[in-house]
C-alpha cells in the first residue's frame, strides 16, 4: 500500500511567550487559554483538519506538560489516525549532536526524519500562537498552480505596525523579491503570518545547507527564506483576507477575546463550515441567575453575579454581589461575594477573596503605564484573600 | 476482586412518553440542556468500575447508536468488553421481544461470554448517582440471590413495584401495579445478581414459558430464592411522562441537585464541539441552564437550553425546555413549552402549555 501523505504540517509550539509573563509561567504560550473553551493551538489544529490535512508534527520545547496532555492522541481535532494524525515532538538524545532546538528552523531540521516517514510533497510551517480561520487547502492549490517552491502567507498590516513584523515586498504577480525581517523603515504593509507551504524537497535542501552554516542563527525568517530568495527560487505571497491576531502580549490577549463579542463580533466562531474543536471539558450546562451582558459564558459555569463585557471559562463560580467586567476569566475560577473584577485576565484555578477589589475600571486603568497597559493579570492558583486589592497594570504570580 | 458487568435496557416503557419516543428510544431522550437519559445509568456504571457495558436496544434505536458511538466518551471502546449494543434478536419467533424477560433471554448468548462474576441490570430512564459497588457489597454481605435497588418516595402513578423489606432489607413482600398512598419502597428497576444465577434464572423461564420478570421470577420466587432490597437515599427521579420529564429536567436548577448529580463525579456523554454561550447587550436570564453554543439576545427565565439555541431579540422564554439546534424568533413568548430538536419558532408566536401539561413540539416542526 502507498504509504504517503501529500502535505504534512509542522507546528511550531515550543515558544515560551515571555511577554504573556504569568500566564506562561508554567506552560507554553500554545497551551494558553483563548475564548472561554480553547487554547490558541486549537485554531491551527483545527484549520489542518478543516483544510483536510491530518498529519501534524507539533514541536514542543518549553515547558510542554499542560500542551502534551491536552493534545494527547489527537481525538477531540480527529486526528487520532493509524498513519498520520497528531505527534508530539520533543527535542531527543540521538547518538551525536544532542541538542535543544536552537531556533525555528532548526527545530524543522531536527524532525526531517518525522516528515519523511510520509514522503510528502509539501510542508506546511504553523506557529502555535496565533488566533485565525484559514483554508490551508486553498493557500497550497495557490502553491501549486504557481509552481512556487516557497509559499508565504500574509496580510495587510496598517504601516505604522509594520515594523514588528517580517515584511514582504513583492511584485505585481505576487512573487516576493525582497524579504526584511521587522524592518525599521518597511517599504510595504505586506505581513507576513508566518505560514509557510514549501515544497518539501527545497525545504530539506535549505535546511541542510543553512544547519551547515555556523553564523546562521537557524531561522525561518532570518536565514531560510533570505537564502532561498537569493538562491533565485521560485517565492509567492499568498494574500490572506480575514482575522488574523498574534496574540503573543497581555494587550493583543484581552482584545482577542474581546473581539469575540457582539451579534456581529470581528471574529466569529459560531461557524458550521470551520467549527473550532477542542478538548471540551465533560461540563454540564452553564447555571445563570445573575446579570450576564455581552459576554460569553462555557459550561459548568455557575453566575449568580454581575458579568459584563467579559469572557468566562469554563467551571467559573462567579457568586452573588460579585462582579466582572471588561475581563478574562480563563476556567475553574471563583470570584466570591462582593469581589469585584475589571479589565484583568485571570489565569485558572485562581480564587477571588470576599469584597477584594482586583483592578481598576478601564476607563482609569488603561491610563496606568505599565508592561500590561493597566491590564491586571493573576497567574495560575493564585490565591486573592477576602478584602484585599490588587491594583490596575498589576502582574500578580504569588497569592495575595 | 469481584468483578461486574452491567446491562442496560434503553427502551422499556418507551409508550409511557409517545411525544419524546417517536424518533428515538427512552434512553436517548434529550436531557438536562446536554445529555441523553441513558447517560446517568451508563455513568453511574463506568463510576463504580465497570468496563464491559450491554445495551439492550428494541426499535428507534439509531439515535442511541449515533449517541453512544464506540464508547470512547464513557471510556468504553476497549479492546477487552467496553461498549456492546445487544440489538433485538429471535431464533423462535419474528417478534420482537415483548417484555424485560424476553429482553434478558436475547441477551443471555452475551452473558454467558463474560467471565464477570455479578451483573448489575438497570433501566436508562432515571436520574440519579450512585455507586453500584455499594450495592454489590451489601449483595455479597446478605448472601442473597438478587439485590433489588429501591428509592422511597410518594407515589405518583400506579405501575410501578413496591417493596416492602424488614430491618435486615430482606425483601418481605412486593405487589405490583397497586395504587398505594403515601411514601413507600419503590423498586427502581435495577437490580444485582451473580452472572451464574441469573443465568439459572433466564434458562428456567425458558424451559417453562415464562414471561413476566416482574411476576416469574421475582414475585414467584419470594420464597425460594433470597431476595434483598438495597435502599437508595440519594436524589432520584424517572421519566415515565411527558409531566415527570418537565419535572425532572426543572429539577435541575436546583442547586443542591445539581450539586449531587454533576459534582465529584462526571456525567459522561457525547461531546459535540460548539463555542461558548454568547450573551448579547440585550440579554435577560434568570434561573436557567444555558449550553455552550446558544446565542441569547431576548429573556430566558427558568429555562433548559440545549446546545445552540438561538433566543432572538424581544423573545420571552419562560419555563421551557429547548432542545439542540432551534431558533426562536423575534418577540415569541413561550411559556411551558417542550420543543424537541431542530424546531424553528417564528417571529412573535405565542405558546402556552401548563405545569402539569407542557405544550410539546415535534422535531424539526416550524410554526
Amino acid at each position: 500500500m502507498l504509504r504517503k501523505k501529500e502535505c504534512v504540517a509542522m507546528l511550531l509550539a515550543g515558544g515560551q511567550g515571555s511577554r504573556l509573563y504569568a500566564l506562561t509561567s508554567n506552560i507554553a504560550k500554545p497551551a494558553v487559554s483563548f475564548g472561554a473553551k480553547y487554547r490558541i493551538i486549537d485554531f491551527p489544529l483545527s484549520n489542518c483538519i478543516n483544510s483536510g490535512i491530518d498529519t501534524v508534527g507539533v514541536l514542543t520545547q518549553y515547558q510542554p506538560l499542560v500542551l502534551n496532555e491536552y493534545v494527547g492522541n489527537g481525538q477531540p481535532w480527529d486526528l487520532d489516525r493509524t498513519f498520520g494524525g497528531v505527534h508530539i515532538l520533543s527535542p531527543y538524545e540521538a547518538k551525536k549532536d544532542t541538542s535543544w532546538y536552537k531556533g525555528t528552523a532548526n527545530a524543522i531540521y531536527q524532525n526531517i526524519r518525522f516528515m519523511k516517514m510520509y514522503d510528502p510533497e509539501y510542508v506546511l510551517i504553523l506557529s502555535g500562537d496565533h488566533i485565525y480561520k484559514m483554508d490551508y487547502d486553498k493557500m497550497l492549490t495557490a502553491h501549486k498552480e504557481a509552481g512556487a517552491d516557497c509559499t508565504i502567507a500574509c496580510m495587510e498590516v496598517p504601516l505604522k505596525e509594520a515594523s514588528r513584523f517580517g515584511i514582504l515586498n513583492t511584485n505585481p504577480d505576487g512573487t516576493i523579491y525582497e524579504f526584511e525581517e521587522k524592518p525599521k523603515q518597511p517599504k510595504s504593509n505586506l505581513a507576513s503570518m508566518g505560514i509557510y507551504i514549501f515544497t518539501a524537497s527545497k525545504l530539506f535542501k535549505y535546511l541542510e545547507l543553512d544547519e551547515q552554516d555556523p553564523k546562521s542563527e537557524k531561522d525561518f525568517g532570518k536565514n531560510i527564506l533570505p537564502a532561498m530568495l537569493n538562491a533565485g527560487e521560485k517565492m509567492y505571497s499568498y494574500r490572506f483576507e480575514g482575522y488574523w491576531k498574534d496574540v503573543g502580549t497581555i494587550t493583543s490577549l484581552l482584545e482577542a477575546n474581546m473581539d469575540l463579542l457582539g451579534t456581529v463580533p470581528n471574529f466569529e466562531l459560531r461557524d458550521s463550515d470551520n467549527v473550532i474543536h477542542s478538548r471540551s471539558p465533560l461540563a454540564p450546562p452553564a447555571y445563570v441567575a445573575g446579570e450576564v451582558v455581552n459576554s460569553l459564558i462555557a459550561n459548568g459555569c455557575e453566575v449568580e453575579g454581575k458579568v459584563i463585557n467579559s469572557v468566562i471559562g469554563t467551571n467559573c463560580i462567579i457568586e452573588e454581589g460579585a462582579e466582572v467586567v471588561d475581563s478574562v476569566l480563563m476556567g475553574n475560577i471563583v470570584v466570591k461575594s462582593g469581589a469585584k473584577v475589571n479589565y484583568s485576565i485571570i489565569d485558572e484555578e485562581v480564587t477571588v477573596g470576599v469584597g477584594s477589589v482586583v483592578g481598576d475600571e478601564k476607563s482609569v486603568a488603561c491610563k496606568v503605564e505599565g508592561k500590561t497597559s493597566g491590564i491586571t493579570v493573576l497567574g495560575r492558583g493564585v490565591e486573592v484573600s477576602d478584602g484585599a486589592k490588587v491594583a490596575a497594570g498589576e502582574i500578580v504570580d504569588k497569592s495575595v | 476482586m469481584n468483578t461486574t458487568v452491567g446491562v442496560i435496557f434503553s427502551s422499556i416503557n418507551d409508550e409511557q412518553v409517545p411525544e419524546l419516543t417517536k424518533v428515538r428510544s427512552k434512553g436517548s431522550i434529550p436531557y438536562g440542556g446536554r445529555y441523553r437519559l441513558v447517560d446517568f445509568t451508563l455513568s453511574n456504571m463506568v463510576n463504580s468500575g465497570i468496563t464491559t457495558v450491554g445495551i439492550i436496544t428494541k426499535n428507534n434505536y439509531q439515535s442511541l447508536m449515533d449517541h453512544l458511538g464506540s464508547g470512547k466518551e464513557w471510556d468504553l471502546a476497549r479492546k477487552e468488553g467496553g461498549l456492546i449494543l445487544l440489538p433485538p434478536y429471535s431464533d423462535e419467533s419474528e417478534m420482537l421481544y415483548k417484555n424485560r424477560l424476553e429482553a434478558l433471554k436475547g441477551s443471555s448468548a452475551f452473558l454467558k461470554k463474560c467471565k464477570e462474576d455479578f451483573v448489575v441490570i438497570a433501566d436508562s430512564d432515571a436520574v440519579y448517582k450512585l455507586d453500584y459497588s455499594k450495592v454489590i457489597e451489601q449483595h455479597i454481605a446478605t448472601n442473597a440471590d438478587i439485590t433489588l435497588i429501591y428509592h422511597e418516595h410518594e407515589s405518583e402513578n400506579s405501575s410501578y413495584i413496591i417493596l416492602d423489606t424488614g430491618k435486615d432489607e430482606k425483601v418481605k413482600s412486593i405487589e405490583i401495579n397497586t395504587h398505594a398512598k403515601g411514601v413507600k419502597k419503590h423498586y427502581i428497576n435495577a437490580f444485582v445478581a451473580r452472572t451464574s444465577f441469573l443465568l439459572n434464572v433466564i434458562q428456567t423461564a425458558i424451559s417453562r414459558g415464562y414471561t413476566s420478570f416482574s411476576k416469574d421470577i421475582l414475585l414467584a420466587g419470594l420464597s425460594t430464592y433470597k431476595i434483598y432490597g438495597y435502599k437508595f437515599d440519594g436524589y432520584y427521579s424517572s421519566v415515565s411522562s411527558l409531566e415527570s420529564y418537565f419535572k425532572s429536567n426543572m429539577d435541575l436548577l436546583d442547586k443542591t441537585v445539581r450539586k449531587e448529580i454533576f459534582g465529584d463525579r462526571d456525567i459522561y456523554t457525547k461531546i459535540n464541539d460548539a463555542p461558548p454561550a454568547k450573551f448579547t447587550e440585550t440579554a435577560k436570564v434568570t434561573n436557567s441552564l444555558i449550553h455552550d453554543g446558544c446565542l441569547i439576545e431576548g429573556t430566558v427565565e427558568n429555562c433548559i437550553l440545549f446546545r445552540n439555541v438561538k433566543v432572538s431579540k424581544g423573545a420571552v422564554l419562560k419555563n421551557c425546555i429547548i432542545m439542540s439546534e432551534n431558533l426562536i424568533g423575534e418577540d415569541c413568548k413561550l411559556s411551558y413549552v417542550v420543543s424537541d430538536k431542530d424546531c424553528i419558532i417564528g417571529n412573535g408566536r405565542l405558546l402556552a402549555g401548563y405545569e402539569k401539561k407542557p405544550y410539546f413540539i415535534n422535531k424539526g416542526t416550524r410554526i
